[in-house]
C-alpha cells in the first residue's frame, strides 16, 4: 500500500550486516541441502513406481522363501540412508550452532546502545548517551551510523512483541519486565523495514518500523539535531496549533520537548516532520495523512489507542501547521 | 419375521406437540436468545463508538435537596458497564492518565478512597462523569477537553467496579501488572451512601 520503493528492504536474503550474512548463509546451506534430499526422494519414489513387476512376474506364484542375499542389500541400502539422513542432520545442527555463536559475538569497541521499547502498537527507540541531557526517544524509525557495532536493548511495556528487521539481524521477543539483546553492525547504507513477529493484538500486523543506516556524518546530525528540544513556532498560525496542541486531548499521551507537554502513551512528537512515516511505518508523513490520523484514526487502523478527535477546521489546520513545522 | 413386524419396530411418526408445550419451547429459546444476546454484549469491543449518554451527566443534582416535593430523577445507563473490554480500557486509562497519582489503586491517599462506600460527589454514573470532567474543590482536576467523552465514560465504569458496583462478569480479572490488591471481578457489593466532608 505504502513505500512502494521498499522492495528489498524487507528480506532475510539481502544482509546489510556480517550477523544478517551468517543467518543468511545458513538459509541457503539448507536451502540448497533441502531441495538435494527432495529431489533425491522424488526420484527414488518414482523410480519405485516406474519399477513395477512385469506382467509375467504378477501372474506367477509370489516367491517368499527366504533370501539372505537379498535381505542382506536391502538391509544394507536402508542403513546406508539412515546413516546420511543422520549426518545431514548433525551438520545442520552444527552449522546453526555455530551461526547463533557467531550472531551473538561482541566485540571489544564502544558500541551504540539504544533500547527499543515495544507498545500497542508502535515502537519506541531510546538513545541513551553518556550526557543525560542529550539522550532522546523517537518513534518507529531507527537510525543507526554506518560501521558501527550496535547494541539493541529490547524490553516491551504491556505484552510479548517481537523485533524484527531481517535485513539486519534475526528475530527477537520483547518481553514485558525483562531485557534481551541484539548485537548487530550495520555495513550497507540504506532503508530497511521491519515488523513485530509475535501476535499482540488488534494492530499487530500494522505494527512496523523503519531502520535508516546512513554514513556517520549524517547519523551524528541527525543526532545533535534529535537531542534539541523542538522548535518554537514561528507564525500566529503555529503558535495557535500549538495551543490546540496543548489544550486538547493530544496533551494526555504525546510529548514535545520544550513544552509542557510531557507524557510517555503515545509516541515522542518533538521532531515528528523529520520522520518518513507515521502510525508505525503505515502511512508516509504527509500533511494529508497527518489530518486524516488526527481527525478519524480509528478508520485507518481499527482498535489503536488514539482516540478520534473532533476538531474545528480552524484548529486543525493550525494543529496541522504546527506538527508539519516540527522538523 | 414378516415385512409388517419390520415396519413396526420403527417409531411412529411423532404427533403434534399440544400447544402448551410448544409455547414453553418457543418461550425457552427466546430466553436463550436473549440470555446470548447478552453475552455477547460483554465482549464487545467498538472502536469508533458514540459515548452511551452524551451530554447525559449535564442533568446530574449536586444536592437531593429540590424545590417543592422530591422528583425521581431519570437514571443514567452507563452501558460500558456490562462491557469487559471498555471496563478493562477504562482500568489502563486509570493508570495513564495518572488517577492512580492520587488515588492509588483505589485505596486512597492524595485523594479519597474509591474502594469504599463513601462518596463525596455521588456515586452514579453521571456523578463520577461530573467528578472527572468538571475537577471538584480541593485537589480534583478538571479533565474537561482533555479526556475524550468515550474514555470517561469508560473511566466511570471503571470507577464503579473499584468498589463492586458493576458485575462481575465483566469487571476486570487481573491486572497488567503486580495485583495490589483483590481483583475488580471479587470486590465485595459496597452500599454506597453519601457522606461526609472532603479530607
Amino acid at each position: 500500500m505504502f513505500f512502494q520503493d521498499l522492495s528489498g528492504a524487507h528480506s532475510s536474503v539481502e544482509p546489510a550486516t556480517p550477523q544478517a550474512g551468517r543467518i543468511a548463509n545458513l538459509w541457503w546451506v539448507m536451502f540448497y541441502v533441502s531441495v538435494a534430499v527432495l529431489a533425491l526422494v522424488t526420484a527414488a519414489l518414482i523410480y519405485a513406481v516406474f519399477r513395477r513387476r512385469s506382467a509375467r512376474e504378477q501372474t506367477a506364484p509370489v516367491d517368499l522363501s527366504p533370501n539372505t542375499n537379498r535381505e542382506r542389500k536391502a538391509t544394507r541400502a536402508a542403513a546406508v540412508a539412515l546413516a546420511v539422513t543422520i549426518a545431514i542432520l548433525f551438520v545442520l545442527l552444527g552449522l546453526s550452532f555455530t551461526t547463533g555463536r557467531a550472531v551473538s559475538f561482541l566485540s571489544n569497541e564502544s558500541p551504540l546502545e539504544i533500547k527499543a521499547v515495544g507498545h500497542r502498537w508502535w515502537w519506541e527507540f531510546q538513545y541513551v548517551d553518556p550526557v543525560p541531557s542529550r539522550g532522546f526517544i523517537t518513534a518507529n524509525e531507527l537510525r543507526l551510523p554506518q560501521g558501527r557495532q550496535i547494541v539493541l536493548t529490547l524490553t516491551s511495556n504491556d505484552v510479548i512483541h517481537s523485533f524484527w528487521a531481517p535485513n539486519l539481524m534475526g528475530k527477537k521477543d520483547l518481553i514485558p519486565g525483562q531485557e534481551s539483546r541484539l548485537i548487530f553492525r550495520p555495513e550497507k547504507q540504506g532503508v530497511f523495514r521491519g515488523q513485530c513477529a509475535e501476535f499482540c493484538g488488534f494492530q499487530h500486523a500494522q505494527m512496523g518500523f523503519l531502520v535508516l543506516v546512513e554514513s556517520d556524518g549524517d547519523f551524528s546530525d541527525w543526532y545533535n539535531h534529535e537531542s534539541q528540544q523542538a522548535v518554537q513556532p514561528s507564525n500566529d498560525s503555529e503558535k495557535r496549533g500549538r495551543q490546540v496542541f496543548l489544550s486538547s486531548t493530544c496533551v494526555m499521551c504525546h510529548t514535545i520537548g520544550g513544552t509542557p507537554a510531557n507524557s510517555n502513551i503515545g509516541p515522542p512528537l518533538t521532531h515528528l516532520a523529520s520522520r518518513t512515516s507515521i502510525a508505525a511505518a503505515t502511512l508516509t508523513n504527509s500533511r494529508e495523512n497527518l489530518a486524516k490520523w488526527v481527525t478519524d484514526s480509528q478508520k485507518i487502523k481499527p482498535g489503536n489507542r488514539m482516540p478520534p478527535n473532533v476538531l474545528g477546521p480552524e484548529n486543525l489546520d493550525d494543529l496541522l501547521n504546527y506538527l508539519t513545522s516540527l522538523k | 419375521m414378516t415385512m409388517r413386524e419390520g415396519i413396526l419396530l420403527f417409531p411412529r411418526p411423532a404427533r403434534r406437540s399440544p400447544p402448551a408445550l410448544r409455547l414453553r419451547v418457543v418461550g425457552m429459546g427466546a430466553l436463550a436468545l436473549l440470555i446470548f444476546q447478552a453475552a455477547c454484549k460483554r465482549e464487545e469491543r467498538g472502536f469508533r463508538v458514540q459515548p452511551p449518554s452524551a451530554s447525559a451527566a449535564e442533568g446530574s443534582r449536586m444536592t437531593d435537596f429540590q424545590p417543592g416535593p422530591r422528583t425521581p430523577e431519570s437514571p443514567v445507563k452507563n452501558e460500558y458497564e456490562d462491557n469487559a473490554y471498555a471496563l478493562s480500557e477504562g482500568k489502563r486509562l486509570f493508570q495513564e492518565y495518572n488517577c492512580s497519582g492520587c488515588h492509588f489503586n483505589g485505596g486512597g491517599g492524595i485523594g479519597p478512597a474509591l474502594m469504599d462506600d463513601e462518596w463525596l460527589y455521588g456515586d452514579k454514573p453521571e456523578n463520577i462523569f461530573e467528578t472527572i470532567v468538571e475537577g471538584r474543590p480541593n485537589g480534583m482536576p478538571s479533565f474537561r477537553g482533555k479526556v475524550p467523552d468515550y474514555q470517561v465514560w469508560q473511566l466511570v465504569a471503571y470507577v464503579r467496579s473499584l468498589s463492586g458496583q458493576v458485575g462481575s462478569n465483566a469487571a476486570p480479572g487481573r491486572s497488567d501488572h503486580m495485583q495490589t490488591s483483590s481483583p475488580e471481578q471479587s470486590r465485595p457489593r459496597e452500599s454506597p451512601k453519601l457522606s461526609g466532608k472532603p479530607r
